[in-house]
């Protein structure tokens, strides 16, 4: 009976330390990105390895999304007669919710695990204590930096996400199925408020690359430095940043979107 | 790989952001809809404004002329004040009037200014006088159902 009151007690102990542990680790990421900020060239590689890399297939999944969305939208609409609004809907659908969200869980899955790998690597091959060595800091040279491209390639991935989804609604919408070119855009322009859906979808898409940015730092750099921990330490990066990403999302949507 | 070309490659993704980004304001959201002109105020009091709200449309003949800036409650006389700003080319005349109406059958409300024939016009910060409020529908539900059963009352009471 005891035992396993201990066993309980030791391990919420343990999980408040790691808490703490990671909640630190954040303040270390955000007291070191201005003086990553004045090696400007590491961040410039790193949003390479994290945004660019991750163009194809997020452009792809956008054009997808977009082309799949039109088709479902416009069955749906037809049955009320409503479908000139079906450019309104796929716009709002996009930009409010499937853009910062999936382009944040591809996000993970391609960019977090990648920074995971990498940092688990580095570890386990001692690369972190070698810059130690040298009195390098490796949070200000090697985790800031990437912290930085994090944030910003997701926002930019997230829009241009919505924006090729909107012009594959287009292709099927207008192209495909009939739709009247006219009435797509200009309900469009009338009805979706360029601070209200787009910023905000914005606004989320920052807070989802921090989320995930800062998970896979950190399973990475408190990753065991065997090739077994490094997988795990992948598989959890997806999982916490996947979950993270979806709760997060709820919050901000109930927030932003309530009727006032 | 060399670092000139990497640097072009994260300018040619911010680029790409950028123009994303405008095509998603300008194309798919209202920002060019806003109006950069000059506007002038305008106040208009209604006993019910329905579903009216903030930068809803101020149209005459149907052409948006300008939009509902601010909508407030006058704690004496318990109506609802509309402030209008209107593009500063349009001018209407004094006894000009306002109703509330809906775009479509279940669409967002929008202002209508009806040109009234006064020689005068309405001045900065003067008040639309005629106004019309909105529909409320449980009102003309309840008027409906009132006239019938007083046509009803009226049939029965001949029949007798």
């Amino acid at each position: 009976m005891t035992d396993a009151l201990s066993n309980l007690g030791a391990a919420t102990l343990r999980w408040l330390r790691s808490l703490g542990h990671a909640a630190f680790f954040f303040l270390d990421l955000l007291r070191f990105s201005p003086a990553a900020l004045r090696r400007f060239s590491l961040v410039v590689a790193q949003v390479h390895a994290i945004g660019n890399l991750s163009l194809v297939i997020i452009l792809a999944s956008g054009l997808a999304v977009g082309f799949v969305l039109a088709l479902q939208m416009y069955y749906a609409l037809v049955t009320y007669g409503a479908a000139e609004s079906l450019g309104l809907i796929v716009n709002l659908a996009l930009v409010r919710e499937l853009g910062p969200v999936v382009t944040g869980l591809l996000f993970a899955g391609r960019a977090g695990t990648s920074l995971t790998a990498e940092i688990g690597l580095m570890k386990a091959g001692e690369q972190i204590a070698a810059m130690e060595m040298m009195a390098i800091d490796p949070r200000s040279r090697v985790l800031a930096p990437r912290f930085l491209g994090g944030i910003v390639s997701m926002p930019i991935l997230a829009v241009l996400f919505s924006a090729i989804g909107i012009l594959g609604a287009y292709v099927v919408a207008v192209l495909m199925i009939g739709v009247d070119a006219g009435n797509f855009w200009s309900i469009m322009e009338a009805r979706v408020d360029v601070w209200r859906d787009v910023g905000n979808g914005i606004f989320k898409s920052v807070v989802f690359g921090v989320i995930c940015t800062f998970v896979a730092l950190y399973q990475g750099y408190e990753t065991e430095a065997t090739p077994e921990g490094v997988a795990y330490a992948t598989t959890r990066t997806v999982v916490i940043s996947s979950l993270g990403i979806l709760a997060m999302d709820f919050v901000l949507t109930a927030l932003m979107f309530s009727t006032p | 790989m060399g670092k000139k070309r990497i640097e072009i490659l994260v300018g040619l993704f911010v680029v790409l952001g950028a123009v994303g980004l405008v095509f998603l304001a300008l194309k798919a959201a209202n920002l060019a809809n806003f109006t950069v002109g000059d506007t002038y105020k305008v106040q208009a009091r209604f006993d019910n404004i329905g579903g009216l709200k903030v930068r809803a449309p101020v149209r005459s003949a149907g052409v948006t002329v300008g939009r509902v800036s601010k909508v407030a409650l006058d704690a004496k006389t318990y109506q609802g004040v509309v402030t209008l700003d209107i593009e500063h080319g349009f001018v209407f005349p004094k006894d000009s009037s306002a109703k509330i109406l809906t775009a479509g059958l279940l669409g967002d409300q929008y202002i209508g200014i009806e040109p009234g024939a006064d020689e005068k016009n309405l001045e900065p910060g003067a008040t639309i006088t005629q106004t019309q409020s909105a529909i409320v529908l449980e009102n003309l539900i309840g008027q409906f159902l009132f006239n019938k059963a007083a046509e009803n009352g009226s049939d029965t009471g001949v029949k007798k």
